[in-house]
C-alpha cells in the first residue's frame, strides 16, 4: 500500500516537474506578445491631453524606456519572488487582482459545470440506453440548440424572459445585489464564504445571482458532455464484457452503472476538463452581459489598454490553472481505472 | 402598482424593516429616497485622478469627492435638464477672490468653515499642496493645469491660513476656469503627507486607494470592476448638500442589461447610454441628450496624404459627404446637426455649422476640377473602441466617396493603437476624429485641434495665420474688441480649408427612471451632487 502510495506521489512529482517548462515558455511568450501587441501604454495612460513630454514622463514612470531584455530580466526578478507586477489601470498588484477575480469565475464556471454535469451525463446515458427514441431526439435537439447559441445571445435571452418580462430573476447586477454586502473573503467563493459565517441570507442572494448565468454557460456546455457521454455508452454498451455481463443474469442497474457507465467515464471526464477550460475563457461574454466582475472581463480590459503586467498575470494564472487541471485529469482517470498505469511512467 | 419591485420597496421604506430582517444590507439602503442606484458601462479604476493610468470614468470621484477653490454655475441645457454654465463662476472652496490690475495675481479667500472629513481645516497650505502635486506628477493632471496657465509650485502660495495666491506668467482668461475642472481638487495634505513616503511623496498609492477630501460625497465603499458607493459629507459647505444621503454606482458593461435594469426601474439611473437606446427609451423613461459642448464628431483629410493637399478634393470630400443619413444612422438624432448653414459668419459660436451640405453634383464638379479627376484610393481609418458612431458613419461615407471616385477602404484601429496612431503619430491619411475641449472655448478647441503638431490636430494642419490668431485670442479675454474678429476670421479659414470636415456635435445620453436633477458637465463624467430620489 505504501508502495502504491509512493509510485502515486512519485508519478505526481514527475507530472509538475514535466510542467515547469511549459510555464517557463508561457512566461517568455506572454513577455514577448505583450510587447508586441500594438498599441503604445504611455500613449494610452498619458491621457487625452498629453504631449510629447508627458508621453515620455509616463513612459519612464512605467519603465517601458528600458530595453526589452532588461524589462524582461526585471519581470522574472520579480516573478522568481512572487511578485506578478503591479497593473498600470487597476492600480493594484496583478496578485490582489487575480485573487479578487478568479474566484468570481471559477465560481460561475464550476456551478455552471455542476448543472451542465447534472444535465448531459443522465441525458447522455438515457439517450443512449434508447437510441432513436424521444430521448435520444430531445438530447440531440438540446445539444444542437445549446451549442448553437453564443452565450451573450442565450445571456440576454435569458434576461429578457426572466428579468424583464417576467420579474422572477433578479436584477443583472453581477455577484451581489448592492443591499448586500459581500461576505468576508476566506475563498473568494461567496457560496462557500457566506456559508462559512452562517450568513444563509447573503447565500441566497449569491445563489440567486448565479442561477441566470450559470444556466447560460451550462447550455452552452452541455453539447460536447451529453454527445460524449452518449457516445462512449454506445461504445460501451456494446462491448463484449457487458454482453457477458448481461448474460451472467446480472441486473440492469448494476450492468449501465457499475460496468459500462465506469467505463464510459474515462471519454467524459477529459472532455470535462477541456470544456472546463474553454468555458473559463467563454465566460467573458457571459461576464459581460451579467456584470460579473471576473477574470475575463478584467483580461479583456487589460488587453484594450495594453496594460502589460495584468495581461501577463492573467496568461500565467491560465496556464498554472489549466496544469493542475490537467493534473487532477490524469489523478483521476487512475480513480476511475486503476489499471491506468501511473506509476509506468 | 402592485407589482413588488425593489425600487417600489425602497420607497415604502419597508425592505429594512420586514423584508431583510438579518441582512447584512448597507443600513440606509432601507431607506427609500436616501438612496440612488446608477448603472454604468464604464468602470472606476483609481480614485485618484493624479495617478498615472487613472481613466476617465474615474474623473467622477475627484467631483464628487473633491472641492476645488470655484465652480461653474447651473443653467437650462438643450436638449432638457441642466448643465453646467460655462459663464458663470460659482465659489466652492473659495469664498471670495479678487484679480489683480494686471491680470496676473489671484488671490483667492478660502471659506471659513471649510473641513475635511476628518474634521480638519481646510487652509491654503492644503490647496498650495494640492496645487503643487497636480503640476509635479506629470501626465494628464499637469497638461491640464498648464491649459490655465499653471505650471510651476512656485505659482502658487499660501499667504496666511484662508488666502491662497497664484502668480500667473500671463493673464490669461482661462485661468480661472481652469481651476474649476476636475484636476486641481483639494486634498487634506496633512493626511496625505502623513502617508507619503521617500519614494512617493505624493502618496500616489495611499490616495489612490483612499480619498480625502472636502467634497459633497465620500466613499463608503470601493470594488473595481463592480461598483462605488458614495455617502454624503452632512458637513459640506462647498455648495448645497446633496439631497440624497448614498449613491450606488454599479458597472453594468453591457449595453443591454443596462436597458433592461433601467427599464424595470431597479437602477434610478443609466449613464452614457448608446444613442440608439437614448432615441428609443425616450418613451418610456427620462431622457437627457445634451449635445456636448466644444466636440465635434469629424471627418479628418491628413495633409501628409498628396491628394488632400488639393484644397478641391478637400472640399468635394465636404459636399459628398452624407451628413443627415450620418447623424440618423450614427447618431439616431441625438446632438445637433453642423451641416447646411451660412458661409457669412456673424457670431462666435462654436461649434458651429459649416456651408457645407450634400451635394453629389457640387463634389464631382470639385474632384473635376482638382489635380486627381479620376479619384484615388485612400483607407478610411475608425477606432474600434467608438466603432458605435464611427462605423456607419464610415460605411455612409465610404458609400457617397464612391461616387465621386474616391475608393475608400476602412480599416478598423483597435482602441489602444488608436491614439498612437491617429494622434502621436499623426499617420491616418483619412479617419473619423472626436475632440471635445473641456474649456468652452473656441480658441481652446483651435488650440488643441488646428495649431500645428498639437495632440488633436490629427490632419498635421498648418496655417500661418491660423499659428498666429490662435496663440493671440488663446489668453485674450472674451470681451476684447479685437476677440471676436479674430475669432471669426479663425472660422472662416479653417472651414475654407477643411483639414477637418465637421459632421456633427454628439450627445451624452443619460437616461433616469426616479431621479431628477441631473445635470450635465463638460468632463462628460456623472456628477451626483445634484441628484435627487424622485
Amino acid at each position: 500500500m505504501s508502495a502504491a502510495a509512493y509510485s502515486r506521489l512519485r508519478a505526481v512529482a514527475f507530472r509538475v516537474a514535466q510542467s515547469i517548462p511549459v510555464v517557463l515558455g508561457v512566461v517568455v511568450i506572454s513577455f514577448l506578445l505583450t510587447r508586441a501587441l500594438p498599441g503604445d501604454p504611455a500613449a494610452y495612460f498619458a491621457g487625452a491631453a498629453a504631449d510629447a513630454a508627458s508621453i515620455q514622463e509616463v513612459r519612464e514612470a512605467l519603465g517601458l524606456d528600458k530595453p526589452l531584455l532588461q524589462q524582461f530580466l526585471l519581470y522574472v526578478t520579480d516573478l522568481a519572488h512572487g511578485d506578478l507586477g503591479q497593473s498600470i489601470s487597476s492600480g493594484r498588484p496583478v496578485a490582489v487582482d487575480l485573487v479578487s477575480r478568479l474566484p468570481a469565475s471559477l465560481e460561475l464556471t464550476l456551478t455552471a459545470l455542476v448543472l451542465s454535469c447534472g444535465l448531459a451525463i443522465p441525458l447522455g446515458i438515457l439517450a443512449a440506453t434508447r437510441p432513436g427514441s424521444w430521448v435520444d431526439h430531445l438530447c440531440r435537439v438540446l445539444v444542437t440548440a445549446g451549442v448553437s447559441l453564443p452565450t451573450f445571445f442565450t445571456g440576454i435571452l435569458l434576461i429578457y424572459i426572466f428579468y424583464y418580462l417576467l420579474g422572477v430573476a433578479p436584477s443583472p447586477l453581477g455577484r451581489l445585489d448592492f443591499i448586500y454586502l459581500a461576505p468576508d473573503h476566506v475563498t473568494g467563493f461567496y457560496l462557500i464564504d457566506a456559508a462559512l459565517t452562517g450568513d444563509w441570507e447573503t447565500w441566497r442572494g449569491a445563489a440567486k445571482q448565479l442561477i441566470l448565468p450559470s444556466t447560460t454557460l451550462a447550455l452552452f456546455t452541455l453539447a460536447p458532455i451529453a454527445r460524449m457521454t452518449r457516445a462512449a455508452m454506445l461504445t460501451a454498451l456494446s462491448s463484449d464484457f457487458i454482453r457477458t455481463a448481461r448474460a451472467a443474469g446480472l441486473s440492469r442497474g448494476t450492468v449501465l452503472y457499475a460496468y459500462a457507465f465506469r467505463n464510459a467515464l474515462l471519454p467524459v471526464v477529459t472532455t470535462l476538463g477541456m470544456v472546463f477550460s474553454f468555458a473559463l475563457g467563454a465566460n467573458v461574454l457571459v461576464e459581460k452581459v451579467f456584470a460579473w466582475p471576473g477574470i475575463g472581463s478584467y483580461a479583456v480590459e487589460a488587453l484594450v489598454v495594453s496594460d502589460y503586467a495584468a495581461v501577463q498575470g492573467f496568461v500565467l494564472a491560465m496556464a498554472l490553472l489549466f496544469v493542475a487541471l490537467n493534473l487532477v485529469i490524469d489523478l483521476l482517470y487512475s480513480v476511475i481505472d486503476p489499471r491506468f498505469g501511473f506509476a509506468a511512467k | 402598482m402592485t407589482e413588488t419591485t425593489r425600487r417600489n420597496l425602497l420607497k415604502m421604506g419597508m425592505a429594512g424593516a420586514s423584508i431583510l430582517p438579518f441582512l447584512r444590507v448597507l443600513p440606509a439602503a432601507a431607506q427609500g429616497a436616501d438612496t440612488l442606484v446608477v448603472a454604468t458601462g464604464q468602470t472606476i479604476n483609481s480614485l485618484d485622478l493624479h495617478r498615472t493610468g487613472t481613466n476617465r470614468a474615474s474623473y467622477q470621484v475627484a467631483v464628487n469627492c473633491y472641492d476645488r477653490l470655484v465652480s461653474f454655475g447651473t443653467k437650462e441645457a438643450p436638449g432638457g435638464g441642466y448643465s453646467y454654465d460655462y459663464d458663470t463662476v460659482v465659489p466652492e472652496l473659495a469664498e471670495s477672490w479678487t484679480v489683480s490690475e494686471d491680470g496676473l495675481t489671484l488671490t483667492f479667500k478660502i471659506k471659513p468653515n471649510a473641513t475635511f472629513w476628518d474634521g480638519s481645516k481646510v487652509t491654503a497650505e492644503d490647496v498650495k499642496w494640492s496645487f503643487d502635486r497636480a503640476v509635479s506628477v506629470g501626465g494628464f493632471p499637469t497638461v491640464q493645469m498648464k491649459a490655465g496657465g499653471l505650471e510651476r509650485p512656485e505659482q502658487f502660495a499660501a499667504a496666511d491660513a484662508e488666502t491662497f495666491v497664484i502668480t500667473l506668467d500671463r493673464p490669461s482668461k482661462l485661468a480661472i476656469p481652469d481651476l474649476a475642472v476636475p484636476v486641481p481638487f483639494v486634498i487634506n495634505s496633512a493626511l496625505a503627507k502623513a502617508n507619503a513616503t521617500a519614494d512617493d511623496p505624493w502618496a500616489m498609492e495611499y490616495l489612490h486607494t483612499t480619498p480625502a477630501g472636502s467634497g459633497a460625497f465620500k466613499v463608503l465603499r470601493w470594488t473595481p470592476g463592480e461598483q462605488l458607493v458614495y455617502e454624503r459629507n452632512d458637513d459640506w459647505v462647498g455648495g448645497p448638500v446633496p439631497a440624497v444621503k448614498r449613491i450606488v454606482v454599479r458597472e453594468v458593461p453591457s449595453p443591454a442589461t443596462r436597458r433592461a435594469l433601467i427599464e424595470r426601474g431597479d437602477v434610478h439611473m443609466s449613464f452614457d447610454i448608446p444613442d440608439k437606446d437614448a432615441a428609443e427609451l425616450a418613451e418610456i423613461v427620462d431622457v437627457y441628450s445634451t449635445p456636448v459642448e466644444n466636440c465635434i464628431h469629424c471627418l479628418c483629410c491628413n495633409t501628409n496624404f498628396e491628394p488632400f493637399q488639393d484644397p478641391d478634393v478637400r472640399k468635394a470630400v465636404a459636399y459628398a459627404v452624407p451628413y443627415e443619413d450620418i447623424f440618423q444612422a450614427a447618431a439616431y438624432g441625438r446632438g445637433a446637426p453642423l451641416w447646411g448653414g451660412e458661409a457669412a459668419i456673424g457670431d462666435t459660436a462654436w461649434p458651429r455649422k459649416t456651408q457645407y451640405y450634400t451635394d453629389i453634383d457640387k463634389a464631382k464638379a470639385h474632384m473635376a476640377k482638382s489635380g486627381f479627376p479620376d479619384g484615388f484610393e485612400v483607407p478610411l481609418s475608425i477606432s474600434l473602441d467608438l466603432a458605435s458612431w464611427m462605423e456607419p458613419a464610415a460605411l455612409l461615407i465610404q458609400e457617397s466617396l464612391a461616387q465621386i471616385g474616391i475608393v475608400a477602404e476602412i480599416e478598423k484601429i483597435p482602441g489602444a493603437n488608436w491614439r498612437t496612431a491617429a494622434l502621436v503619430e499623426k499617420r491616418l491619411p483619412l479617419h473619423l476624429e472626436n475632440f471635445g475641449g473641456w474649456l468652452n472655448t473656441p480658441d481652446y478647441y483651435f488650440f488643441w485641434a488646428y495649431q500645428e503638431g498639437h495632440l488633436f490636430n490629427s490632419s498635421n494642419y498648418r496655417n500661418d495665420e491660423i499659428e498666429e490668431l490662435v496663440s493671440a485670442t488663446l489668453h485674450m479675454p472674451m470681451d476684447d474688441p479685437e476677440y471676436a474678429p479674430k475669432i471669426k476670421r479663425m472660422f472662416e479659414i479653417v472651414l475654407e480649408e477643411l483639414p477637418r470636415i465637421p459632421l456633427y456635435q454628439p450627445a451624452l445620453n443619460v437616461a433616469t427612471n426616479g431621479a431628477e436633477g441631473y445635470e450635465f458637465w463638460f468632463h462628460r463624467q456623472l456628477d451626483v451632487r445634484p441628484l435627487s430620489a424622485v
